[in-house]
């Protein structure tokens, strides 16, 4: 019993912690609480984190699969909906199933050989992490703010703006779908089925699984006390207890503990192995092995596949413009780099203070569909902000520092005069020139008192400001075009230093 | 906010949500810009800090309480653009904010609020730039700005270019606002000083830059509800490069301040004075005669009564 509340209390912690954090739009949590989305099995994997799935994988092989119950947010969540189901549908049962292991194995292969195909996407769709982020993002977020915003129109009624408004809108629709599907099919499995996703289309649960064959501590019954009567394969959500011959497939079973308090002999129990078990019938080990080493050898003969270079055009004003590249996060390096180690969680996309990331729809291609892209309709890149590249759990973003940010060529700029409304209209403006944190675009005399803008992609970070504001319309005058690797940023040259000595006011 | 002051709000709200709204209304409640209080037209102070130079021009005009009546709800709307620290000068001083609504305060103001339609992320703005920091802790209340539903559109009736617009509502439902910008130079309209700075009241700014910008920051000016008093603040004064700026090399120390209730002529005493440190003729600040054709005050400062302070 003690087993099952720890194993409660703990996924409840993870699981609070880390949706709140994906929910969290005005900062309120810590941003070390990232840390919780960076031990995820493949986030870890993909950041090339070995002490994290060291530690990961020594855990499931001492405890079994106590990640699928305590650290994964998906499996928690399913859980959390079996709960509920129980509450409304008490007469409900779950019985054993056999366990589908082409199914479980051909998916993990789908998932390497695709994944080293490039098309990082299906590890995407899959990885439960993954999954789970863009439910909260696209699905859950909204609604937390919606109940913000009735929240801070009832007190800013009486003059308090502790609440304050936000800016709910549709970052991708293909996301939002991509994660009502998700939703859709992982309640739905959960309610009905229990942990079914785990054991059949997870590929974390595959891997897990088949490790915790061998997992030391292990969920046991004595068949010298069991009856057979089944309270135990009705518990079980993972439906791996076969209760007529007191067997229980070990790699399905995700260490919820739930059987234990289930069975009026006593007869399970969670530990080491004792020889008065010896009848204990697990999984033949050998032969999910070689299937396992056989999945892992067809996806190390894939052969990573050449990066769609895909070329989107935008329609444009006056001089339509066309970005031949995207331009990627910051810290991303190169959309290559991207497509090797985003898993589209969007955690990066929740965070940005400036709402400047946008899931890719064909930008990266199709495998690198619903990743991070650079986006100015809502916003433009702060210069001195590197939040995105602090929280990526799969190092898609690498850390930045400050100093660095301020380096990282993203893109550079494009001034179109013929669009330009200095041009245009003979007015002034400069709004481009006024957003722009290094003056890569400079206002220069014009005619008579006017002054139009003068570009200098070398000292260009790409941040968009300059786009975002443009007020040309319906084409913008100017534009970032996307490096598709991001290169260094040359250093402006300063102003002259002026120390003044003003006698007087001039007037 | 204790339970009774909850509950005494929810009972003013019902009370007054029976009275009928109407665009008329705002009319009535609106004030016309007092002829400055004392017997100066525009006061000009040089060589203190933000708020000795303050307390000096404030005191020549007949102090805080010559323009906020006991009861009044005020606005004090600073330049707070960018996500920049006081130092880099892109954002009005922090110092000088708070003193402004310390002494509305002492005037007998109901309440003070602070905002601005920031160009960076506002939240990082309002932090860096000390503002909200400097301002709550002088009693003011900080009110976000990032919204459309903050704003309301009212018609422009005198306006050339901008028939309308979509104003913050802390400024319309003020009884008195005072504007507080700080002295830059700006890429496109040259100069961004009090006139300029009521591109941060209103919600479509792209409309401005659009449709002849220098016409709009005129017509944006003959809103109804104008500021009672402008304070400049150009204790450091971005020479280039702005209103952004890069590095402290694009700010002077000049610790200057000029203070009026014509908002004309105070942004051309400050482009006079920021003229000694680049140059900058009046004639390229065009909305500045536009301004003047609007009759929004005048350019003709020698024939004002202007007090020059030196500390």
């Amino acid at each position: 019993m003690k087993l099952r509340i720890l194993r409660i209390v703990l996924a409840l912690v993870t699981f609070t912690i880390l949706t709140f954090f994906f929910l969290d739009f005005a900062g309120l949590f810590p941003q070390q609480y990232f840390t919780l989305a960076a031990i995820q099995f493949v986030p870890a994997l993909l950041a090339g984190s070995f002490v994290i799935v060291g530690v990961l994988v020594a855990l499931t092989l001492v405890f079994g699969r106590v990640y699928c119950s305590m650290i994964c947010p998906l499996g928690i969540y399913m859980d959390v909906v079996t709960w509920i189901r129980k509450r409304f549908k008490p007469r409900m049962k779950q019985t054993y199933s056999k366990e589908k292991r082409w199914l479980r194995l051909s998916v993990l292969a789908a998932v390497l050989v695709s994944y080293f195909a490039g098309v990082t996407v299906v590890v995407s769709l899959l990885d439960p992490y993954s999954a789970f982020g863009r439910m909260v993002t696209h699905l859950f977020r909204p609604v937390y703010m919606a109940g913000n915003n009735v929240l801070a129109d009832i007190f800013s009624q009486f003059g308090i703006y502790t609440f304050y408004h936000t800016d709910i809108f549709l970052h991708s629709l293909v996301s939002l779908l991509i994660a009502l599907a998700t939703l859709a099919v992982v309640s739905f499995l959960a309610a009905r089925h229990g942990r079914t996703w785990c054991n059949t289309l997870c590929p974390v649960g595959t891997v897990l699984g088949y490790l915790s064959t061998l997992s030391l501590f292990k969920i046991r019954i004595d068949e010298s006390t069991c009856i057979s009567c089944g309270k135990c394969a009705k518990t079980c959500k993972a439906s791996c207890i076969d209760s007529k011959h007191s067997t229980i497939d070990t790699s399905r079973c995700v260490a919820c503990f739930d059987c234990i308090d289930s069975c009026s002999e006593h007869s399970i129990t969670y530990g080491l192995k004792r020889k008065k078990l010896a009848s204990q019938n697990d999984v033949p080990v050998d032969e999910s092995k070689r299937q396992f080493m056989g999945a892992l050898a067809v996806s190390a003969l894939a052969v990573p596949s050449t990066l769609l270079a895909q070329t989107i055009s935008i329609p444009t004003g006056r001089v339509p413009f066309k970005r031949s590249y995207p331009i990627s996060p910051p810290g991303s390096i190169s959309a290559d780099h991207l497509l090797d180690h985003c898993t589209s969680c969007h955690l990066c996309v929740a965070k940005c203070p400036c709402q400047v990331l946008k899931p890719a729809l064909l930008e990266y291609g199709v495998g690198g569909l619903m990743m991070p892209v650079m986006n100015f309709d809502h916003g433009f890149c702060n210069f001195d902000c590197t939040l995105c590249t602090d929280v990526c759990p799969t190092d898609a973003l690498k850390p930045l520092t400050v100093q660095a940010k301020h380096k990282t060529q993203m893109g550079r700029v494009v001034f179109i005069m013929h669009n330009c409304v200095v041009f245009t209209d003979e007015t002034s403006c400069g709004a481009c020139s006024e957003h722009c944190p290094t003056q890569a675009v400079k206002m220069v005399p014009y005619k008579g008192m006017l002054t139009i803008p003068s570009v200098n992609p070398d000292i260009c970070v790409g941040c968009g400001g300059c786009e975002y504001v443009c007020p040309a319309v319906p084409f913008k005058a100017i534009h970032v075009e996307g490096n598709p690797v991001q290169l260094e940023a040359q250093a402006f040259k300063d102003e002259e230093k002026k120390e003044v000595q003003l006698d007087g006011f001039g007037f | 906010m204790k339970r009774r002051d909850f509950l005494r709000a929810a009972a003013l709200t019902g009370l007054a949500s029976t009275i009928k709204l109407s665009g008329g209304m705002d009319i009535l409640a609106q004030k016309v810009p007092q002829k400055t209080g004392g017997s100066y037209d525009l006061v000009a102070v040089m060589g203190g800090d933000p708020v000795t130079m303050f307390r000096r021009a404030i005191a020549e005009l007949g102090g805080m309480g010559a323009f906020v009546k006991k009861g009044q709800k005020v606005v004090v709307k600073p330049n707070i653009g960018w996500d920049k620290v006081p130092a880099l000068a892109a954002n009005t001083n922090p110092d000088l904010v708070a003193e402004i609504v310390k002494q509305c305060l002492k005037a007998g103001a109901k309440e003070v609020v602070v905002f601005d339609h920031t160009c960076d992320d506002w939240q990082k703005c309002y932090t860096n730039s000390g503002i909200q920091q400097a301002a709550k802790a002088a009693g003011a209340k900080i009110m976000p700005a990032h919204e459309e539903a903050y704003y309301r559109e009212v018609s422009i009736p005198k306006g050339v270019k901008l028939k309308t617009a979509k104003v913050h509502q802390a400024i319309l439902d003020s009884d008195v606002w005072i504007n507080v910008p700080i002295l830059k130079n700006h890429g496109g309209p040259k100069m961004t000083i009090a006139m300029k700075n009521h591109m941060g009241i209103v919600w479509d700014r792209g409309y401005f830059h659009r449709n002849d910008l220098q016409q709009c920051i005129a017509d944006i000016c003959s809103l109804d509800k104008r500021p009672a008093l402008n304070v400049v603040d150009a204790y450091r004064v971005m020479k280039t490069n702005g209103p952004r700026g890069r590095t402290d090399a694009d700010v002077v120390l000049a610790k200057a301040m000029f203070v009026s209730s014509d908002i004309v002529a105070v942004d051309t005493a400050a482009t006079k004075f920021f003229n000694q440190i680049e140059s900058m003729p009046l004639d390229s600040v065009t909305h500045l005669a536009k301004g003047q054709a609007l009759k929004l005050g005048t350019m003709d400062i020698d024939k004002l009564n202007v007090k020059r302070i030196s500390l």
